[in-house]
C-alpha cells in the first residue's frame, strides 16, 4: 500500500468509528468525500478543524457551544424563570427542534445508576441546585427519560429541590402523535391512562 | 447449538455497541442469566428492556460458556407502576439491585424467584409493601445461606418473649434470655413474629437488622463488595415516609 493509500484507509477507519457507520459505509462515505473534494471535503475538513479548537461545554448550563457560557444562557429573553433539565445534550437538541420551549436548560451528564456506580456526584445535579437559587427559577421541567433510571433521577432532583421555593414538574407520558394503540406497550398505556384529561 | 425458553424478570441492561444490548434476567429455571439481545437499543426493543418487566426469553449459544443470545418477548411491564411513585421506584432499584448483587450466574433459585416476582407484582401496593420488602430480605438471605433462626430463643429455648437477634448467630433472643447483653444484641420488629404494629420505626428496625447481615456476613462473602446504594436510598426513604 502507497503512503497515500495508506491515509484514506486512515481516514475510513477513523470515520468506521462514528456512530451510525461501519466500514462499508465509511468507505462510502470517503470515496464520495474525495469526489466532492473541492465542494465538500475542504469546508468539512475546515468546520471540523474549527470546532475541534472552540467547542466546549458551557459552564453553566452544559450544552454545547463555542463559548464559556452558550447562547441560550446568554439569551436574557430565556431568562423567563423556567429551566428544563435533560439527560444530555441530544435532547436539548431535541427541545429545541420543538420550539414550543423559551426557557434556558441544565444538562445533566447521564442519569444515576444504582448498578452501573453512577452518583449525584457525577452528575450536574449540585449545579442545578445553585442555579435554582440562584437565577429566580420558578418551574423546574424534568424532562428526563420515561426509563427507569430516568425517573429514579428526577425523583432525586425533585427532593434535592424540596424547600427551595420552586414548582418542579415533569413531561407527560403517554400516546405519541401518529401512534396507534395496538402498536404500544402495556406499560405506555397504563402511564396514557393514569395522566388522562378532560376532553 | 443449546436452546432454552424461560420466563424471567429483566434484572440489568446493558448497551452493548451501537444496536444491541447485553441484559440479566432472573428466571425460575436458569437463575440469574446474561445475555446479547441483538437490536437491545432499538426504538421498538428498548422499550420493553425496563428493569423489572416480565420477559419471555429464548436463550441459544452455540457452548454453554459462550454469553449466548437471548430472543425477548414483553409478558408484562412493571416500569410505568413503579414510576408512579418515588417509593415503588426505589423498591424496584433496590430488588434489581439486590438480585444482581447477590446471585450467582446461571444457578436456580426457584424458592426465591417465585418470592421476587410476588415482590415485583406487589409495587404500587404502598400499605403492603415494606413489610413484604423486609420478610424478602430474610428470604434473600436464608437463600443465599444466612438465615436467621427467629424462631426461638437461642439461651433459653423459649418461644416467648422475643425481642432481639444475636449480631453474631443470627438467632432470636427472648428478654429474658438477652440480660445485661441486651444493649449488645439487635432489635426484632415484632410485626416480624405475626404480632405488634407494622409501622415506620419497626419496618425501619427489620431493615436495620437485615443490612446488618447483608453487610457483614453476605457481602464478604461476595468479595468485599459494598451493598448496593439502591437499597440505602429505599431505607432512608422509608424511614422518611414511615
Amino acid at each position: 500500500m502507497t503512503d497515500n493509500a495508506r491515509d484514506i484507509e486512515t481516514l475510513i477507519e477513523l470515520m468506521a468509528r462514528l456512530p451510525g457507520l461501519g466500514p462499508r459505509s465509511a468507505r462510502r462515505a470517503v470515496l464520495h468525500l474525495i469526489q466532492k473534494r473541492a465542494i465538500l471535503m475542504g469546508p468539512l475538513a475546515q468546520a471540523m478543524q474549527q470546532v475541534a479548537a472552540t467547542a466546549r461545554e458551557c459552564l453553566n448550563c452544559g450544552n454545547i457551544g463555542t463559548a464559556e457560557i452558550c447562547e441560550i444562557c446568554r439569551n436574557e429573553k430565556r431568562a423567563n424563570g423556567l429551566i428544563c433539565v435533560v439527560e444530555d445534550v441530544a435532547d436539548l437538541w431535541a427541545m429545541e427542534r420543538g420550539q414550543s420551549f423559551s426557557g434556558r436548560y441544565h444538562v445533566l451528564g447521564g442519569t444515576l445508576s444504582a448498578l452501573d456506580s453512577v452518583g449525584p456526584e457525577d452528575l450536574r445535579i449540585p449545579r442545578l441546585v445553585d442555579r435554582v437559587a440562584s437565577e429566580s427559577i420558578t418551574e423546574v421541567i424534568l424532562a428526563l427519560n420515561a426509563t427507569v433510571d430516568g425517573q429514579t433521577t428526577a425523583h432525586y432532583i425533585a427532593e434535592q429541590l424540596e424547600g427551595a421555593g420552586v414548582s418542579v414538574t415533569s413531561l407527560a407520558q403517554g400516546v405519541p402523535i401518529g401512534g396507534e394503540l395496538d402498536y404500544l406497550d402495556d406499560g405506555t398505556i397504563t402511564a396514557a391512562l393514569q395522566a388522562r384529561k378532560r376532553f | 447449538m443449546i436452546e432454552w425458553r424461560d420466563e424471567g424478570a429483566l434484572l440489568r441492561v446493558r448497551r452493548h455497541g451501537e444496536s444491541a444490548a447485553i441484559i440479566e434476567v432472573f428466571t425460575a429455571g436458569h437463575g440469574r442469566h446474561a445475555g446479547v439481545v441483538r437490536g437491545g437499543a432499538s426504538r421498538r426493543i428498548a422499550p420493553i428492556l425496563q428493569p423489572g418487566s416480565q420477559l419471555d426469553v429464548t436463550w441459544k449459544a452455540r457452548l454453554d460458556t459462550h454469553l449466548g443470545h437471548f430472543v425477548v418477548e414483553p409478558i408484562r411491564s412493571r416500569a410505568a407502576v413503579a414510576m408512579g411513585g418515588r417509593l415503588s421506584l426505589a423498591g424496584l432499584n433496590a430488588i434489581t439491585a439486590l438480585l444482581c448483587f447477590c446471585l450467582p450466574e446461571r444457578e436456580a433459585h426457584p424458592a426465591l424467584y417465585a418470592r421476587s416476582i410476588t415482590m415485583l407484582d406487589l409495587l404500587g401496593h404502598a400499605d403492603a409493601w415494606p413489610l413484604a420488602y423486609l420478610r424478602w430480605e430474610l428470604a434473600l438471605l436464608e437463600e443465599m445461606g444466612f438465615g436467621l433462626d427467629l424462631t426461638c430463643c437461642a439461651v433459653t429455648g423459649s418461644r416467648d418473649d422475643l425481642a432481639y437477634v444475636s449480631p453474631r448467630t443470627g438467632r432470636a433472643v427472648s428478654v429474658a434470655g438477652a440480660g445485661a447483653w441486651a444493649d449488645r444484641l439487635l432489635p426484632l420488629p415484632q410485626c416480624l413474629l405475626g404480632q405488634g404494629p407494622v409501622a415506620g420505626p419497626e419496618i425501619g428496625e427489620g431493615l436495620r437488622m437485615t443490612g446488618h447481615f447483608l453487610r457483614t456476613r453476605l457481602a464478604p462473602a461476595l468479595g468485599e463488595r459494598p451493598l448496593p446504594p439502591a437499597r440505602q436510598r429505599l431505607v432512608e426513604l422509608l424511614s422518611r415516609e414511615g
